[in-house]
């Protein structure tokens, strides 16, 4: 049986709070991402972290300005269980290994921001919020971040994210094709129906902020949705 | 109160602060000195096989977990805390566990993404256990590759299995020792209650745990 685990938080004002709100509704996962404004803020982090350990008993990954493994070991022994990395992991993709090795492949994220190139074709790799082009394609780097033991990808569509067309489709089926560990869908869920087709294209856990921060869907009617769509999820009342 | 057997390994705060969260009396113990008078023992073990039961050995801490479950003090093996208990890995080929349990851990087999590292239905043994509130299934997070096959369920000990790729067997009872796969200390409202009724088991034990 395949479970689709719900993810609910991103950028987000008070983060202990809304994970304690997020958790109390039913939310399976929840994912910090880029809470501080910057890399200054790391003492920031680990604090909002540790608090949120204290009271949410879910897992929690925790993403934005770790570069060094030494970075990852004080999220982890902070509480957080997932550690995600993106830029720095396309600087050195050795901080992967080096990560997975110490703390398990597990606690490896490898977030990708990925946008259509029409000029080539292709999807490849933005950084800094889809504003600077890499020239990485997108594929081959979710392969190669498997390859150097990223435990999950958490896979963003800079096309999509903000719009609420839904999830870039093509790029969630391509990316589930290439790879073979967990695949988290984020970027332009707007409505119920968006979270059924990003399960059905081959996530394996659905990242929705906005729906929720902005109150336009509760999780338990998302979950609400999904089951009486056929796909398998743990129950609100569970 | 109850130990924590902290070996140098992963997060074990969770395991500690879902505990703490429960109003148990907790203590995050790296000797086997500090976990004198313990009437629970927590094994919690994230990473590979080896790399748990080589720290738990360097740590001494194995003497205090062979010494609860010998002495009957309730005991939790968490994840590959609960893979320890048995005789040996195929993650790591050589490293010996505390083969307290008959059996090896080996790769789940299937054609399954892993590790599962999702939430997954745990379906309750039938029969009584302490572990479980009620035979109905309950929903618990997992991260794992590998997972103990056990010899026979010798004294039918597995009380908790689940389905990923094949049927696994994530739940073990004998006496006052408990295994699981899964992480109580992840799996929200459900895994509290089972780490609750762990403390409760922990409360009503009359012996605690002496130094050998």
């Amino acid at each position: 049986m395949k479970g689709i685990n719900f993810i609910g938080l991103k950028d987000a004002g008070d983060p202990v709070e809304l994970a304690r709100r997020y958790d109390g509704e039913g939310a399976d996962e929840l994912v910090f991402l880029d809470i501080t404004a910057s890399s200054d803020d790391r003492d920031t982090m680990v604090e909002v972290v540790a608090r949120t350990a204290d009271e949410v008993f879910i897992p929690l990954t925790v993403g934005g300005g770790v570069r060094s493994a030494d970075d990852a070991r004080r999220l982890l022994r902070a509480g957080a269980d997932k550690v995600s990395i993106n830029s720095a992991a396309l600087a050195r993709p050795a901080l992967i290994s080096e990560i997975a090795e110490t703390f398990g492949t597990q606690c490896v994220v490898v977030a990708i921001d990925a946008r259509w190139v029409a000029e080539v074709g292709r999807w490849e790799v933005f950084t800094h919020g889809g504003r600077r082009p890499t020239e990485i394609n997108a594929l081959d780097w979710a392969v190669e971040a498997e390859r150097w033991g990223a435990g999950e990808i958490l896979l963003t569509s800079m096309d999509r994210d903000g719009t609420a067309d839904g999830y870039d489709l093509a790029l969630l089926r391509d990316v589930h094709e290439a790879t073979n560990i967990p695949l988290v869908a984020s970027g332009g869920v707007g409505n119920l129906d968006h979270l059924v087709e990003g399960a059905r294209a081959g996530a394996d856990a659905l990242l929705a902020a906005s729906i929720f921060h902005f109150g336009t869907y509760t999780i338990a009617e998302a979950k609400a949705k999904l089951t009486t769509s056929g796909i398998t999820i743990r129950p609100i009342d569970a | 109160m109850i130990a924590v057997l902290d070996y140098g390994i992963g997060n074990l705060r969770s395991a500690e602060k879902a505990l703490v969260h429960l109003g148990a009396e907790v203590r995050v113990v790296t000797s086997p000195a500090e976990a004198r008078g313990a009437t629970g023992v927590v094994l919690p073990g994230v990473g590979s096989f080896g790399a748990c039961v080589d720290a738990l050995r360097a740590s001494r801490l194995d003497q205090v977990a062979l010494a609860a479950i010998d002495q009957k003090v309730p005991f939790l093996g968490i994840c590959v805390g609960y893979q320890m208990l048995f005789d040996e890995s195929t993650e790591s080929p050589g490293a010996r566990g505390l083969s307290v349990l008959p059996g090896e851990v080996r790769r789940i087999a299937g054609e399954v993404r892993l590790p599962q590292m999702q939430w997954n239905i745990v379906t309750p043994r039938p029969t009584v256990s302490r572990m479980w509130a009620s035979p109905l299934p309950v929903w618990m997070y997992f991260v794992h590759t590998y997972v103990p096959s056990i010899e026979g369920n010798t004294g039918g000990i597995v009380v908790g299995s689940c389905e990923y790729g094949e049927t696994l067997s994530v739940a073990v009872e004998r006496d006052r020792l408990w295994g699981v796969q899964f992480h109580p200390e992840k799996s929200g409202r459900e895994g509290l209650a089972l780490l609750d009724r762990f403390v409760a088991f922990a409360g009503e034990s009359a012996t605690p745990l002496e130094r050998r």
